[in-house]
């Protein structure tokens, strides 16, 4: 039987939502979410220290033979590296002569523009794939830069507090990405994952109903859209594409590159 | 009721929230994150008073969205709902029987993802639906279900280890001692 108090408690509770939900505007509703979840700093900064003692009691364990055998290893990627840079920049240089003889707009280089971030927090809601990194305003983060890993593009910044920002992985419906797939002149539009358990396998749609891509076959950022510039790896076609909504266009299953599941740092692509 | 209790529960809420942002251990198992704030609404309605129902939905809803994605406060009403409506028939439960406990628990971790999706879409937002999403209800309700006697099982635990309980008094009574003679 309901009483005086039960019906406090749910008028409280009922106009506390309606408040919070409906009334408060964008930007309150923000600072209230960064305001509380600020409360959560001392846990992280506690966790950040554990994991960076473990890390550090691990490397104390690391023998000297081991040391020295990835030593040499790094020389030698270093070495290859180097070799690779010198004539990668013969090549810029005659791309740039060509661009310069046909006049067309040089392609900006945005690998010097790459900001490292530690991922912090991941949603704790299943329906939505997000992070939280540590750049924050502060560290001149603003919503809609991309995010990558060493292995691909990871998503996009969506809001931005001072310490903190929360970036929305490829996988989520939220992130549409307009990809290219390499050596063709497909287009399509990564939606979201396409696998309930494993998120490494997103959705690339409007795809041609007639188009011909075998799995393997690299897909890239398409630079239109404006969000995300041209030739940031995504993944690779995991299947033959398949016919959708009556023959009007295909879809293809793609492997992301980033493992999004395995995110400890990444790359945020600042403006120049 | 001791006011130690709540503060425990709130606590509970509070680091459980933090180990589900942080911790990824089910994600890259399962796939997906499990929930503990249906498992402890369910311990705070059928153990402690409104207020700490009241108090639980509110805050351990409020920490959640302020971690998530969500809307500020959406899932304030789904957590308060369930432990509402446990509250209004705990005369009838049988709340030592484990069995209660599991078929509680599933009920409100099944619950509490359906009203905030429902809530979401009202607000037209675009969550993650389809198989996903069904994959996932189930995971949540079945971890929920077994998380919830677990949880009552810590904090009957925490509860005789920090809690004060009177001494029950002995019947015995020096007065009616039989003294025995040779």
């Amino acid at each position: 039987m309901l009483n005086k108090a039960h019906f406090k408690a749910l008028g409280f509770v009922g106009l506390l939502t309606i408040v919070l939900v409906f009334g408060l505007p964008r930007q309150t509703a923000a600072q209230f979410k960064l305001a509380i979840g600020s409360l959560f700093l001392p846990l992280f900064g506690l966790s950040r220290t554990a994991h960076h003692l473990t890390r550090e009691a691990g490397d104390a364990l690391v023998s000297r033979g081991e040391l020295l055998r990835l030593n040499e290893a790094l020389r030698h990627t270093n070495a290859v590296l180097q070799l690779q840079g010198q004539q990668l920049a013969a090549v810029i240089a005659e791309n740039d002569r060509l661009r310069a003889y046909y006049n067309w707009q040089r392609t900006t280089l945005w690998k010097d523009r790459l900001r490292l971030a530690r991922v912090v927090a991941r949603d704790p809601a299943n329906w939505w794939q997000t992070i939280s990194i540590d750049l924050g305003s502060l560290q001149g983060m603003r919503e809609d830069l991309p995010v990558l890993s060493q292995e691909g593009l990871v998503g996009r910044i969506k809001s931005v507090s001072l310490t903190r920002s929360q970036v929305v992985l490829i996988s989520d419906p939220g992130c549409k990405v307009s990809a290219a797939i390499e050596g063709t002149r497909e287009l399509g539009v990564i939606t979201g994952s396409a696998s309930p358990i494993n998120h490494t396998l997103v959705r690339l749609s409007h795809l041609a109903s007639t188009t011909v891509i075998k799995p393997g076959q690299t897909v890239r950022t398409s630079g239109s859209g404006g969000v995300f510039p041209a030739g940031i790896h995504i993944g690779k076609i995991a299947e033959d594409p398949q016919a959708v909504d009556f023959g009007q266009s295909s879809e293809a299953r793609v492997k992301l590159g980033a493992d999004l599941n395995a995110l400890d740092e990444v790359w945020v692509l600042t403006m120049p | 009721m001791n006011s130690l209790s709540p503060i425990l529960i709130l606590l509970t809420a509070f680091i459980a929230v933090f180990l589900e942002a942080s911790f990824d251990g089910f994600r890259h198992w399962l796939g997906v994150q499990i929930d503990l704030l249906p498992s402890l609404i369910v311990y705070a309605s059928l153990s402690s008073s409104m207020v700490t129902i009241t108090l639980l939905a509110v805050l351990g809803g409020l920490w959640f969205d302020s971690l998530s994605a969500n809307p500020l406060g959406i899932t304030v009403l789904p957590l308060f709902l369930a432990g509402f409506l446990i509250y209004l028939r705990r005369g009838l439960i049988l709340r030592e029987q484990i069995f209660a406990r599991w078929v509680l628990g599933l009920a409100a971790s099944g619950f509490v993802p359906l009203v905030t999706i429902v809530l979401l879409l009202t607000l037209r937002q675009a969550p993650l639906l389809g198989w996903e999403f069904v994959w996932q209800w189930m995971v949540m309700t079945a971890s929920g279900a077994l998380l919830t006697p677990v949880c009552f099982r810590f904090f009957d635990g925490l509860d005789h280890l920090l809690v004060y309980r009177p001494a029950k008094e002995s019947s015995f009574r020096p007065d009616r001692e039989i003294r025995r003679g040779r």
